[in-house]
């Protein structure tokens, strides 16, 4: 019996996935587990994996090709079984509307789901999941058949709230993909991960009244720090960077000032009593901010492995849902780009970002001398529905004098 | 054993011959008991004779209008006589059909009244009938009069919809205490029959439970055909003598004293819950008198469920009947489908008609819910216009947020089919915007629905 390989939803929120590299070829064996293809999600390339053993046939979706989740992309046959028509007819390529269809007036859709991924749910149930962004695919519903309805989503929303997922802003290199000779512009189709970031960030900036506050700070004490524990560190590896003891820094600021360090939850307010760091990171046509767990009480030389760790995986497309949700705060860091300041966007639904600009030398007047010293500036952006002014104002002023100060942790 | 069974069921009205079909239906030997017809008060002194009633009651009206459209009838005669007996046989129909469904079933019932005893047994006279699964309660309920004030039902001068049913003639005048659907409908039925009819209500609204517009348009209609109304009244006092009644009513702050030949009691009704053995099988009664019953519609006795009007409210034919299936099924150690008590259809069989179902707008107001109101009326409605029956409109409340059909309310000609739409999508959570996609047939009543959704929308056509 040949089974069909489905796109799978391969995260929380992928509706399609592009088909980066096939793995395995058209008439290779597989056993179930194995890594079939590449799938570009809307976060990360993913494996597809094979659920049976077999021989891998009809390979229906080209590499490059965006198939939506639930389509046939290819079927494991038995070795020289002949594939009935159900199966290997299953994937429907958005159909042409048939001359004398009984429907008229619609805009033929993308492909049709197939069965394995069709969900039974009440018009008001998806109505109600829709708004609410939970994937019906998730809910069990107690209806007839299995069907979703209100109440299922009513009590689910009692038991659970969904993880949020989440990116932060930054400027990213980008390629152009389709560019028309001779022509005043060029149009490029959103990828994936485009297309979510576009999505997520539509409903920061414009419906979450944000405001800004910015601090320079004296970076002298800390890059001494960095250098003595770069020199103790030594062969051992894992350079500490000004990036990590920024996140340490702000991870500890945020224990003391719990109320910089929430979610805002529409009906309520949620304040963590854990800190996980969001940590903004640019990869290839995008960005994406894998997250710190627990970065209050990690070792610096932890986070500063941890983060590398996770750029190398977000720059690869490799990380795990787990590890880009949950985030309680976002760090957005541009020094490297000599950006002396600027705003960031809020990840919903945390109620903060810092953006930290670059470290200058600039002539400063200490003890009534003019002194060259290094200086960096980081500018808060708050959730004014979580954050009042002189909240996230007693927030940076810690966060400065623990940076200025790096001894000022161990308090 | 001969007399035990996997399912008994006390009382052979709605909720227990639908309870004994779908029990039979799964495979369980099923007796019914029945001291009287089957099909209970439904069949034979309620829902059916009723409405063959107010159909002959619809023909007189129908007539009297007849010249308006072209059709001389002359001087219209009625004879209640004539047209109770015609509703006799039509109950008498429906019983027989019932015995015929309990045959083609193999259910075997048992004629007599039967008492509870331990042990899900049921005493009936000499013989004990004894079951292996349960014992399904559905002893239903009957009318109540109001001996407080001197309102005893007696059968001739003071009655109820029991006696109404099987008058020779209608009374000369009559007052009809209660303007729920009972009183309503009969109220409809003896005007027609040129009875001079004043209809009392205590509470400040004829048909209390239904909404607010639903009760101002049929108010108006009465009083408009010449039926009194006085709502909001209290019936102090009754005094009845050998061919008349004197009521003193209070209302907007008067009192006034009404003499007619018959006042019919329709105030509510009192179920049938004493003499059955509740008490020596451990089924106990709410404070209101129903029998308490967990989500399993189980009494307090294990293996004893209650279904129907003595299970408690809405005290409806068509909800006792799917009490009936749904215990049927879980005896059978089934998982049916819950049953949604706030989708529970209601309907008044009078001129206009009403049906609802849901929420009425004043409750929507209480519950602070976001809605908003659809309204069509049938004045704008090309069938109705067709037929004469313009009188009143169907109106849809919809959850403002997310399109959910609250509630429907629909006054008019063939309310009580047209509901049934409306029933459907709240049942399987249709939104307004999926009942206005159905096309709607042209020109139908039906169409209404269609524009009242539209109109919660705020995208109304044909207005």
């Amino acid at each position: 019996m040949a089974t069909n390989v489905y796109m799978e939803a391969l995260s929380p929120t992928m509706e399609e996935g592009r088909v980066v590299k096939w793995l395995k070829r058209d008439g290779d064996p597989v056993k179930t587990g194995e890594t079939l293809a590449e799938v570009e999600t809307d976060k990360a390339v993913m494996d597809l994996v094979a659920r049976a053993d077999g021989v891998l046939r009809q390979v229906a979706a080209a590499e490059g090709q965006t198939v939506a989740v639930g389509s046939v992309v290819a079927v494991i046959a038995a070795p020289g079984e002949a594939i009935t028509a159900a199966a290997a007819s299953a994937p429907k390529p958005a159909p042409a509307p048939p001359s004398g269809s009984a429907e008229r007036g619609a805009v033929p859709s993308a492909a049709v789901p197939a069965d394995a991924t069709r969900v039974k749910a009440s018009p008001l149930a998806r109505r109600i999941a829709k708004e609410a962004g939970v994937d019906l695919k998730l809910v069990a519903g107690t209806g007839p058949g299995g069907r979703v309805t209100k109440r299922d989503l009513e009590a689910r929303a009692v038991a659970a709230q969904p993880a949020p997922q989440r990116e932060v802003p930054l400027p990213a290199p980008r390629s152009p993909l389709v560019t028309r000779g001779g022509e005043p512009y060029q149009d490029v189709p959103l990828t994936q991960i485009r297309k979510t970031i576009a999505k997520r960030l539509a409903t920061s900036l414009g419906p979450i009244p944000h405001f800004f506050l910015t601090t320079e700070m004296d970076m002298e004490r800390a890059s001494e720090a960095r250098d003595a524990l770069n020199k103790q560190l030594g062969d051992q590896g894992g350079k500490v960077s000004f990036n990590d003891i920024i996140i340490k820094a702000t991870a500890h600021a945020l224990t003391k000032h719990p109320a910089c360090n929430a979610w805002f939850q529409e009906d309520h307010i949620r304040y963590w009593h854990e800190v996980h760091i969001g940590m903004a990171v640019a990869v290839e046509d995008g960005l994406i901010t894998p997250v710190i767990r627990n970065a209050e009480r990690k070792p610096l030389a932890d986070i500063g492995r941890e983060a590398k760790e996770l750029a190398e995986k977000a720059r690869s497309r490799r990380l795990q849902p787990s590890e880009y949700t949950g985030s309680t705060f976002s760090v957005s860091n541009l020094g490297m780009f000599d950006i002396d300041q600027f705003t960031a966007v809020i990840n919903p639904p945390e109620a903060g970002i810092i953006a930290v600009g670059s470290i200058v030398q600039k002539p400063v007047v200490v003890d009534g001398q003019l002194t060259p010293r290094r200086r960096m500036r980081i500018t808060m952006s708050c959730d004014h529905r979580v954050i009042d002014g002189a909240t996230g104002a007693a927030f940076l002023k810690t966060l400065k004098q623990m940076l200025e100060n790096p001894l000022a942790m161990l308090l | 054993m001969a007399n035990s069974f996997d399912v008994i069921i006390l009382g052979g009205g709605p909720a227990g011959y639908v309870g004994a079909i779908r029990s039979a239906q799964l495979g369980m030997s099923t007796a019914l008991i029945e001291k009287e017809k089957l099909g209970g008060v439904c069949v034979n002194i309620g829902c059916i004779p009723t409405k063959a009633l107010l159909h002959s009651a619809y023909i007189a009206s129908l007539l009297r209008e007849a010249k308006e459209f072209g059709v001389e009838a002359g001087a219209v005669k009625t004879d209640y006589g004539v047209a109770m007996q015609r509703s006799r046989k039509v109950s008498d129909q429906n019983s027989k059909g019932v015995e015929f469904l309990m045959k083609k079933n193999k259910v075997t019932v048992v004629k007599g009244a039967g008492v509870l005893q331990s042990g899900r047994k049921v005493k009936v006279g000499n013989d004990v009938y004894e079951a292996k699964k349960a014992v399904l309660i559905a002893t239903g309920s009957r009318v109540k009069g109001l001996p407080q004030i001197g309102l005893e039902i007696n059968k001739t001068t003071v009655i109820s919809s029991d006696e109404a049913l099987f008058l020779d003639k209608a009374p000369a005048s009559m007052a009809i205490i209660g303007a729920g659907a009972v009183g309503m409908e009969f109220a409809n039925i003896f005007h027609a029959f040129g009875t001079k009819v004043t209809l009392i209500e205590a509470l400040p609204r004829i048909l209390p439970l239904e909404d607010a517009e639903a009760s101002d348009t049929l108010a108006k209609s009465y009083k408009k055909r010449g039926i009194e109304v006085i709502a909001g009244a209290k019936v102090k006092k009754g005094t009845a003598a050998k061919d008349k009644v004197t009521l003193e009513v209070e209302a907007s702050g008067a009192t006034q004293k009404i003499e007619v030949a018959t006042v019919l009691m329709a105030a509510g009704r009192a179920v049938n819950t004493e003499n059955i053995g509740l008490a020596e099988c451990g089924v106990q009664v709410t404070d209101r008198g129903f029998i308490k019953i967990d989500q399993n519609l189980q009494t307090t006795a294990p293996g004893y469920y209650a279904i129907g009007d003595v299970a408690g409210p809405p005290m409806l034919a068509h909800k006792g009947m799917r009490e009936g299936v749904t215990v049927a099924e879980l005896v059978a150690g089934k998982k049916p489908h819950p049953i949604k008590y706030d989708n529970v259809p209601s309907v008044t069989y009078c001129h206009p008609e009403v049906a609802s179902i849901g929420l009425t707008e004043d409750q929507c107001k209480e519950r602070k819910l976001d809605y908003v109101a659809g309204r069509f009326p049938f004045s704008a409605n090309g069938r109705a216009r067709g037929t004469g029956e313009t009188e009143g409109f169907v109106k849809i409340l919809r959850d403002k947020k997310y399109g959910e059909i609250v509630g429907a309310h629909i006054v008019g000609g063939h309310a009580s089919e047209i509901i049934h739409e409306l029933a459907v999508a709240r049942e399987n959570e249709y939104t307004v915007e999926e009942v206005e996609l159905a096309i709607h047939a042209h020109p139908t009543m039906s169409e209404a629905v269609a524009q009242a959704a539209l109109d919660s929308l705020g995208r109304v056509v044909d207005m």
